[in-house]
């Protein structure tokens, strides 16, 4: 448009890659992600080891279940919602808000509604599990397979349809919802919380072996995610398949997401915290710095919460909602603070 | 007359006006032109009152633009920017009527469909008065905001790079109605405009930007000299007097 | 046009000429769709867990209470909280110059429901007028919130601006349901989060006659909402005070929704497609385009209300429910209508 628009938008650019610039320089990258790795592993010693009385063994055993599922969700939210962030070259959305946790909801109404209280349980976890997670896949599929064409427009409307779709799942949820009975829908009710002591110990390794395979794949492809991040236009340019790349990476966000969401429950802004937390003490953009970071912040935020709030508060089940309040707060606090992009 | 006084604009660090003075007569087509980032647009957009100056005044006949109450001054100058990307279902005729608002406050009357009648007709419009904005090509939409801006009959009419998006054949239809609005209305029309030449045929003065400082300013055969082109513009252009008109070539 | 004279003492002879049959024909669509509404309402009327005939209601003096307590009142709200919903979407719209924005897509519905929690927190036995202003408020400060975050985006293509939108609500909704989880108040919070018009009778709806006269006052500044429309450069160009346009019309929003949501809860969607499909018709001139709006809103509420009366006869779905799945599927069909031609 013209110099008074554009003008504000340089310098503020400028600004900040100064101020990167300073940071890096004050404290190297390596540094913070070894201290926030020794912060995160001190958390989990802590609550591990916190107080344990009484049957040693079984305590430790439930901790570490505990402790193993926060390390999966930490993973799936982190990576998920930077590579979801750097594909649709935008640092307020998360991947979780289109549709894939509204359809998780209008499953389990489902269930309940169909077979009654017994719908929660009927199904073995590791069946229940994949179900779950393979309809949230299969939806975000037929979404991006459809819609997705490959510019920044079309991918814009991909995510609003995807929205929309998850007002429409909530609207159906609602429905069912209406005609259960008190018992049904307070069971219901408890299950569409995220709860990280949820998770069922026979299926985190088979999770984990998918998260830690999409770590591997993500992990090789780093570069190609720092040429992606510059934005489409740059990165085709740069001889990047942009549209093959940006649905690649929206599955696998999709199943990243899917896979939290089937093992503990929804948590929306998880995720964003993690991320948005990361690219402050990152400083800097690439990928391999990014990633491990935003994994590590979001890992300390589950394993030093739960520590705080079990341990020292004597609250277990709470903290996900408690991030979710400070993510959304986190949300509001950096759209206002800064120009978004 | 537009007097600027020291006008200063900044962002952050970087100072996209600095101490502007410039007095603008009345009558006739003023061209602003100068390099990009010179502050062309910031200098129209403050005059136009859009935007806050940091430093300095601004008057128009004597008015402080900043002071004049905004249903006056805008029976008094109008200032058209570049196109927004949002197309309003609005038919042509309306959004021109639009331009009798601060006239009219909305109640129009009949010398209000009139002037809104000559304004279509004075850009050619007629045909398409009762089609929707979003119908139209880039060029007849372009048309249709300049017709607007006639249309509230102001003396002074400011317009930010009027020929953006319009082709060879519509870009000087575009400079024909504007020296037209200025000689048969009887305008001042201020425009920022890349296209030396077209200031050098259509305008009566020239305003050379560059750096935040106006570097020249007037009639086109003093601005359409090499040394002052390549003092705004750091180019070896050569200038030709072609049909009457000085044009500069730097194309090689 | 040297040749359009004015010896016409009215109009210009030229325009009324070629704008004769798009003069007349308008009323006549506009009374057509205000029949077809109102034989909607009439059916509304009649419509219900008790059997009322006409000819019952002129000799039983019973239904005639019920009718007069119960069955006119709900219509009535019906009717206005569509029309008044609808407008709000269509002045949302204008101000942010984005088709795919309403209260419900910019933060503003749910931070009046974070209101009414907040105000029921601290003063549970408060009376509705009360919780209304609270709702009202929460709703203001929520929808300046979304104008400042919308400031902020630089990229404001057309989707990312309700995105921004619907993420600023859900994060709202992430606070309100954390307080409410905190203090058991997580079902009294599902009756403001869908709309339902079953508890509407005497005595309990004339809040929303306020809506209405809201809904009124839209019109008559229809031509200031209009120019804002036309964005900030061309407003304070033809001296329109945009600042103050700005600040009425999120106003006449807030305080819509606030009154909405408090009195039958939220009403989705509703402001967005009804808006939509008149600029289709009629285009965005919002003195055009009120009357059409205010008729289809109420419509399309009365009508989806009859559904949810008739779905699963003699319960009641919440027409806020039905709202969200109808809604949403119009919503698609427009998006995935642009899609097919793509215009910016």
């Amino acid at each position: 448009m013209s110099v008074a628009e554009h003008e504000p938008t340089t310098t503020a650019g400028a600004g900040t890659a100064a101020r990167a610039d300073t940071e890096r320089r004050g404290f190297p990258t390596w540094a913070r992600i070894a201290v926030l790795a020794g912060l995160a592993t001190a958390f989990s010693i802590a609550y591990l080891t916190w107080g344990v009385t009484g049957n040693v063994a079984y305590v430790i055993e439930r901790r570490s279940t505990v402790l193993f599922t926060m390390l999966i969700v930490a993973f799936a939210g982190a990576i998920a919602t930077v590579l979801f962030h750097t594909v649709t070259d935008n640092r307020i959305l998360t991947p979780s808000i289109m549709g894939m946790e509204a359809l998780f909801v209008l499953v389990q109404t489902c269930m309940v509604f169909v077979f009654g209280l017994a719908g929660l349980s009927m199904l073995p976890p590791v069946a229940a599990f994949v179900l779950q997670a393979g309809l949230m896949v299969l939806f975000a599929m037929l979404l991006f397979k459809r819609l997705f064409t490959g510019g920044i427009g079309s991918l814009h409307l991909t995510l609003l349809v995807g929205i929309v779709f998850g007002i429409l799942f909530t609207s159906l949820a609602q429905l069912m919802q209406r005609l259960l009975d008190p018992n049904e829908f307070t069971a219901l009710q408890s299950r569409l919380f995220a709860r990280l002591t949820r998770a069922d110990p026979d299926l985190l390794p088979w999770v984990a072996l998918l998260v830690v395979g999409i770590g591997v794949y993500v992990w090789r492809r780093h570069r190609l995610y720092d040429v992606v991040g510059l934005g489409r236009d740059t990165a085709v340019n740069l001889g990047v398949d942009h549209t093959r790349i940006a649905i690649r990476t929206l599955m696998i966000v999709a199943v990243l997401t899917a896979v939290s969401t089937a093992l503990v429950g929804p948590m929306t802004f998880f995720g964003f915290m993690a991320a948005t937390l990361a690219y402050q003490i990152a400083g800097r953009h690439e990928h391999h710095y990014v990633m491990p970071i935003a994994f590590l912040t979001g890992l300390c935020a589950l394993v030093g919460g739960q520590f705080v709030l079990e341990h020292l508060l004597g609250h277990a089940g709470t903290l996900t909602v408690v991030i979710e309040f400070t993510g959304g707060a986190l949300f509001l606090y950096f759209l206002l603070r800064k120009a978004a992009r | 007359m537009i007097e600027l006084t020291d006008l200063t604009k900044t962002y952050g660090a970087a100072t996209v006006l600095d101490q502007v003075s410039l007095t603008i007569e009345r009558g006739g087509v003023t061209s602003i032109i100068g390099p990009n980032g010179a502050g062309k647009s910031t200098m129209l957009t403050i005059v136009g009152r859009l935007l806050k100056a940091d430093g300095g005044t601004v008057t128009v006949d004597g008015v402080d633009v900043t002071r004049a109450r905004g249903r006056d001054f805008a029976k008094r100058l109008s200032i058209l920017r570049q196109e927004n990307r949002f197309t309003t279902r609005l038919t042509v005729r309306d959004l021109v009527a639009f331009g009798r608002y601060p006239h009219s406050q909305g109640r129009m009357t009949g010398e209000d469909h009139d002037q809104v009648e000559a304004a279509l007709g004075f850009l050619d419009l007629v045909p398409l008065g009762d089609r929707f904005l979003d119908e139209l090509s880039g060029g007849q939409r372009q048309r249709a905001y300049v017709a607007m801006v006639l249309c509230q009959d102001t003396d002074y009419v400011l317009l930010d790079e009027p020929l953006n998006n319009l082709d060879m054949k519509h870009a000087v239809a575009m400079m024909l109605q504007i020296r037209r609005a200025a000689d048969v209305l009887g305008k001042t029309v201020v425009i920022v405009i890349h296209d030396i030449n077209f200031a050098s045929a259509y305008s009566d003065r020239i305003v050379a930007m560059r750096e935040g400082r106006v570097a020249h300013a007037g009639a086109p055969k003093e601005i359409m000299t090499p040394e002052v082109l390549r003092d705004v513009f750091e180019l070896d252009v050569r200038v030709e007097e072609i049909d009457g008109s000085l044009i500069g070539v730097y194309y090689r | 046009m040297t040749s359009s004279t004015t010896t016409a003492p009215a109009r210009p002879g030229g325009r009324s000429a070629d704008r004769a049959p798009g003069r007349v024909a308008p009323y006549l669509k506009l009374t057509a769709a205000g029949l077809a509404v109102l034989a909607l309402a009439v059916v509304s009327l009649f419509v219900g867990a008790s059997d009322i005939t006409l000819q019952r209601l002129i000799e039983d003096p019973e239904a005639r209470e019920l009718f007069l307590i119960s069955r006119l009142p709900r219509t009535l709200a019906l009717l206005l909280a569509g029309a008044a919903m609808s407008v709000a979407g269509l002045i949302m719209q204008m101000l942010t110059q984005n088709r795919f924005v309403e209260p419900s897509t910019a933060g503003t519905v749910e931070s009046a429901a974070l209101g009414i929690l907040i105000i029921t927190l601290l003063a549970p036995a408060a009376p509705l007028p009360v919780k209304m202003t609270a709702a009202c408020l929460a709703a203001l400060v929520g929808t300046f919130l979304f104008l400042g975050v919308l400031q902020r985006v630089a990229l404001k293509s057309s989707l990312i601006v309700p995105l921004v939108g619907i993420m600023l609500g859900a994060v709202i909704s992430a606070v309100t349901t954390f307080i409410a989880l905190r203090t058991d108040l997580l079902q009294t919070l599902g009756t403001w989060q869908s709309g339902d018009f079953s508890g509407v009778m005497q005595g309990r709806y004339e809040q929303l006659w306020l809506v209405g006269a809201l809904a009124l006052l839209a019109y008559l500044v229809a031509d200031r909402l209009t120019v804002a429309g036309l964005g900030r450069d061309i407003a304070v160009s033809v001296g329109l005070n945009y600042r103050t346009v700005m600040a009425l019309g999120v106003g006449i929003v807030a305080v819509v929704s606030g009154v909405v949501v408090s009195v039958v809860g939220t009403l989705p969607f509703l402001g967005l497609i009804v808006p939509n499909l008149v600029s289709m018709a009629v285009g965005d001139h919002v003195r055009r385009g009120v009357p059409w709006v205010c008729l289809l809103g109420g419509g399309v509420l009365v009508l989806c209300d009859i559904l949810a009366r008739v779905i699963r006869a003699p319960f009641e779905i919440p027409v806020g429910t039905v709202l969200g799945v109808v809604g949403a599927a119009v919503f698609l069909f427009m998006l995935l209508r642009r899609s097919n031609h793509v215009r910016r």
